[in-house]
């Protein structure tokens, strides 16, 4: 039985994998791959990243002083500008200058940070009729349903689900069901809304604040025709979408449409300069040319605070505000791909940075409900068109949860086991996953009494309910031989000649449970010249990142520091089996250390293939390796990916004859501790599922299954009916030799 | 090395555009082929054209632009990577007739394509700052997916042609 909170959370997300999953999941894949087809197609892509990344910065930097340029400019075009404090102050402004039009009918293309502010509920108070007309936004008004995807807002809505609500809600003569047929019968329906409009609002992709350009990327003309139509025009954005110049627009215009929905570029980007010098058009005087309408536009520029004025002085959350809301976050994210952003999102905004956008508008109870969510795989890291650390902002706001909780009944159990510094409040079940190192330490020297605890009657049940471990799950077994200890009581082999000294990494996992795939990595590397060294050296603070320990972290990075760099400096290489723990040295560690630590220990560390490449590369003898070789499917790592660093697995591989395939899902959806969490239990097999399935393909069912990971090689384990296996293991000369 | 109005061309196929090339000369008769009435249009700037000789109505009111099927008007620049055409919106209803009818057809001077979007947003910049300050970048027809599958038509046009003018 889990604790109360935990089976809610369970329960939806139960639901809605089994209601909105499978459509959510179809989608979302396609508009992943056709943003990995789309940028491979811009030649200068990570340039342009880091372009887009340096325009947000300064702007952000300068954001007040835009304010004042974009009002100036759009006062000398006639227009008016209006800085709203937060939600209620703006509504209050458009609902005024709704009024003053006397206004019975506002058409809206799709905005978030309408939804942000609730503007719809606000004017339909006032009497006012809103309509989206955003085909997306248009089924969920009439659904009554919120958006779960910040580009996509239907994306949970299969053609069937269209039907059927439209069938109901419209009673047509003939019952719609093709695509075609109901976006003609959309169209004709909005059409009218549109023509009968007295306002149009909009949102804003961009503002050029130099001449008070607004930015509009869509695709279906919804938006063109709500600014043509209507000769008033009120434009809603928050303040970060100001950029200083026109021609900044330019990398962000290469880089939204491919980084969103895979499209190069979408079907309509409108600059806008307001009010437009289209002549409106009264459709309820048809007759008169619209060329002679006298009517003059007015033009309104609402611009939103509601917290971002604020986050802009928080140095951690602060690049949330680079955030062009692509939704590349969300389509890279193998959780978010299976649940949809009912459950991965807060009150508006969902996905990875959606973290840093309901902690900034909505507050950071908004945040808690979804931000374990986030594993920390790092998948969406590159995929960020302007670079945002997301899953940083992930962890922080993490530990600022962690740090305003009440202190749980059931710390005790956890407080003699874990000596750390964090706060009271700390939910027990993150700071038993947190403290890992300790956990493995003491499970490790009590095994195999360790290990059969938890098979004693009832002991899974009150693991459930006390830290919401999952019964389900396998747990990890302990060996009382660590790899160390293995290590350190062995006869080293005398080698002939040595061509590098390194340190083998003994991360905890290694070290107490997967034992084998260490010794396996000590033998190939002695194989191959490498003196190996195996000093005691602290865990590198990955699981209590993962957990939003942050603090906790950091004294793991110091420990790490102060028992590697003397080694470094003595010309040691480092060289790490787990690739979270790699991920952790190589990038996680620039925001623990400082930076002259940090540099020297992302320099000196390698992936453990990575290593053996180079070695076979500088003439290395690989017939000191196993064979003979067989065909295999790989899983490589998330975050081994976000470095670019699987492919040596595949290439050393290869180079020893064997034939790899390989797994293309973002995340085995394990991901540490999140997997045994009883309240992720579910969508953890069910993003595993995807997985195991590309491994039960006829091309790949018969093939020897091999992961890099702890993670991915336990989920494995629990799906599949063959035993996965470190690469390493498959490379091991003890094979050859018994 | 495709000349950008070669890339251009080809690109437009990719975005599900037609395109013809013609001359000053030919354009009228060029245009007479691809339009469908009832049509609205603006002006252009090409003496050898009268859209009103084509039947093309210059002065649509709000039910012939309804009632519209086809749209002619110009384009400012063509952008040769994208496939993409710069519609300005102008007094004259430029917009209205290339977003309300099914069809639109842009006439764009050859001479005006540009190779790729860093160019384009250098014109665009001058346009701006010159007070001619909106402009639709516009790649394909209009396009939903947000009903099933991909649909084009969504509230704009279904069909997209370039005439593209060698002087
Ligand atoms: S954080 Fe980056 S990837 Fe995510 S929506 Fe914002 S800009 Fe796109």
């Amino acid at each position: 039985m889990m604790d109360g909170s935990r089976a809610e959370t369970a329960a939806q997300i139960e639901r809605l994998l089994e209601t909105e999953g499978e459509t959510v999941a179809e989608n979302l894949t396609d508009l992943n791959q056709g943003r990995y087809e789309s940028v491979a197609r811009l030649d200068e892509y990570d340039a342009y990243k880091s372009r887009a990344r340096s325009i947000k910065a300064d702007a952000i930097e300068r954001l007040p002083e835009l304010i004042e340029t974009v009002r100036t400019a759009v006062e000398d075009n006639g227009g008016a500008v209006y800085l709203a404090d937060d939600a209620d102050d703006a509504n209050r402004y458009i609902r005024e200058v709704v009024q003053d039009e006397n206004a019975d009918t506002v058409v809206k293309s799709k905005s978030m940070t309408t939804e942000e502010i609730e503007c719809n509920e606000a004017l339909s108070a006032a009497g006012v009729s809103v309509w989206e007309t955003d085909l997306g936004e248009f089924v969920l008004q009439v659904a009554d349903e919120s958006p779960s995807h910040i580009v996509v807002p239907a994306i949970h809505k299969s053609r069937e689900a269209i039907a059927e609500l439209f069938n109901e809600a419209f009673e047509p003569d003939e019952p719609l069901e093709t695509p075609a047929e109901l976006t003609a019968f959309a169209r004709d329906h909005l059409g009218a809304k549109i023509r009968s409009a007295d306002v149009g609002i909009t949102g804003a992709n961009f503002i050029a604040a130099d001449t008070g350009t607004i930015a509009l990327v869509t695709s279906e003309g919804n938006a063109r025709k709500t600014v043509a139509v209507p000769d008033t025009q009120i434009t809603v954005a928050g303040v970060e979408k100001l950029l200083p110049t026109l021609s900044d627009l330019q990398p962000f215009v290469e880089l939204i449409g491919r980084s969103g929905t895979g499209q190069d570029i979408t079907s309509y980007v409108s600059l806008f300069t307001p009010p437009v010098a289209t002549p409106p058009v009264n459709f309820d005087g048809p007759e008169t040319p619209i060329a002679d309408d006298d009517r003059e536009r007015s033009f309104h520029l609402v611009l939103i605070d509601n917290g971002r004025l604020d986050v802009r002085d928080d140095p951690q959350l602060r690049e949330t505000l680079y955030c062009i809301r692509c939704s590349a976050c969300l389509n890279s994210c193998a959780n978010f791909q299976h649940v949809g952003g009912h459950a991965f999102g807060g009150e508006t905004y969902s996905g990875g940075i959606a973290t840093g956008w309901e902690t900034t508008v909505n507050g950071i109870g908004s945040a808690a409900s979804f931000n374990d969510l986030c594993t920390g795989c790092s998948r969406c890291v590159n995929q960020c068109p302007v670079e945002i650390d997301i899953p940083w902002i992930n962890t922080v706001v993490r530990d600022r949860i962690n740090r305003s909780g009440d202190a749980d009944a059931f710390s005790f159990l956890v407080d003699p086991l874990v000596p750390d510094t964090q706060p009271d409040g700390l939910d027990p079940q993150k700071r038993f996953f947190g403290s890992f190192e300790w956990i493995a330490t003491l499970a490790s020297k009590t095994a195999p009494v360790s290990n059969w605890l938890p098979k004693l009657p009832g002991a899974r049940s009150i693991l459930e309910r006390t830290l919401g471990i999952d019964r389900r799950r396998e747990l990890p077994q302990f060996k009382r031989e660590t790899l160390r200890s293995w290590f350190h009581a062995r006869d080293g082999p005398a080698l002939d000649t040595v061509r590098r000294t390194a340190v083998l990494y003994p991360d905890c996992y290694t070290n107490t449970v997967h034992v084998d795939r260490g010794k396996a990595a000590v033998r190939v590397l002695e194989a191959l010249g490498v003196a190996v060294e195996m000093p005691a050296i602290r865990s590198s603070g990955r699981a209590p990142l993962s957990q939003g320990m942050i603090d906790t972290a950091r004294q793991h990075a110091n420990a790490v520091a102060a028992d590697c760099i003397p080694l470094i400096e003595d010309g040691r290489d480092v060289v790490v089996i787990e690739p979270g723990e790699l991920a952790m040295f190589r990038s996680e560690y620039a925001k623990l250390l400082d930076e002259e630590r940090a540099e020297s220990i992302a320099t000196a560390s390698y992936d453990l293939f990575e290593y053996i490449y180079g070695l076979l590369e500088n003439g290395g003898d690989s017939t000191a390796l196993a064979g003979p070789a067989e065909p295999v499917a790989y899983h490589a790592h998330c975050q081994q990916r976000t470095l670019g660093l699987e492919s040596y697995t595949t290439a050393v591989l290869e180079r020893l004859g064997f034939d790899v395939i390989e797994s293309d899902v973002e995340c085995c959806g394990m991901a540490g501790s999140f997997g045994y969490k009883s309240e992720y239990y579910d969508l953890s097999i069910d993003v595993g599922t995807a997985l195991a399935e590309q491994f039960r393909t006829p091309a790949t069912t018969d093939r020897t299954v091999v992961a890099s990971g702890t993670s991915c090689t336990d989920q494995l384990d629990d799906l599949l009916e063959r035993t996965p296996r470190h690469p390493i293991e498959l490379l091991d000369p003890h094979t050859q030799n018994s | 090395m495709p000349t950008p109005l070669a890339t251009f061309e080809s690109s437009l196929q990719e975005v599900e555009s037609s395109v013809t090339r013609t001359t000053p000369q030919s354009l009228e008769a060029t245009l007479q082929a691809v339009i469908e009435r009832p049509a609205v249009g603006v002006q252009l700037p090409f003496d050898t054209c009268s859209l009103a000789d084509l039947d093309v109505n210059l002065h649509p009111t709000p039910r012939t632009l309804q009632s519209a099927v086809c749209g002619i008007t110009t384009a400012v620049l063509g952008i040769a990577t994208y496939g993409t055409l710069v519609l300005e919106a102008t007094p004259t209803g430029s917009e209205l007739s290339s977003l309300f009818p099914d069809h639109h057809v842009a006439v764009l001077r050859a001479a005006d394509v540009v190779p790729d979007m860093e160019t384009a947003f250098e014109h665009l910049s001058e346009l701006v700052a010159a007070g001619r300050g909106d402009h639709v970048l516009a790649t394909g027809p209009s396009a939903t997916a947000d009903m099933g599958s991909l649909v084009y038509g969504a509230h704009g046009p279904r069909e997209v042609t370039v005439v593209l003018v060698e002087e």
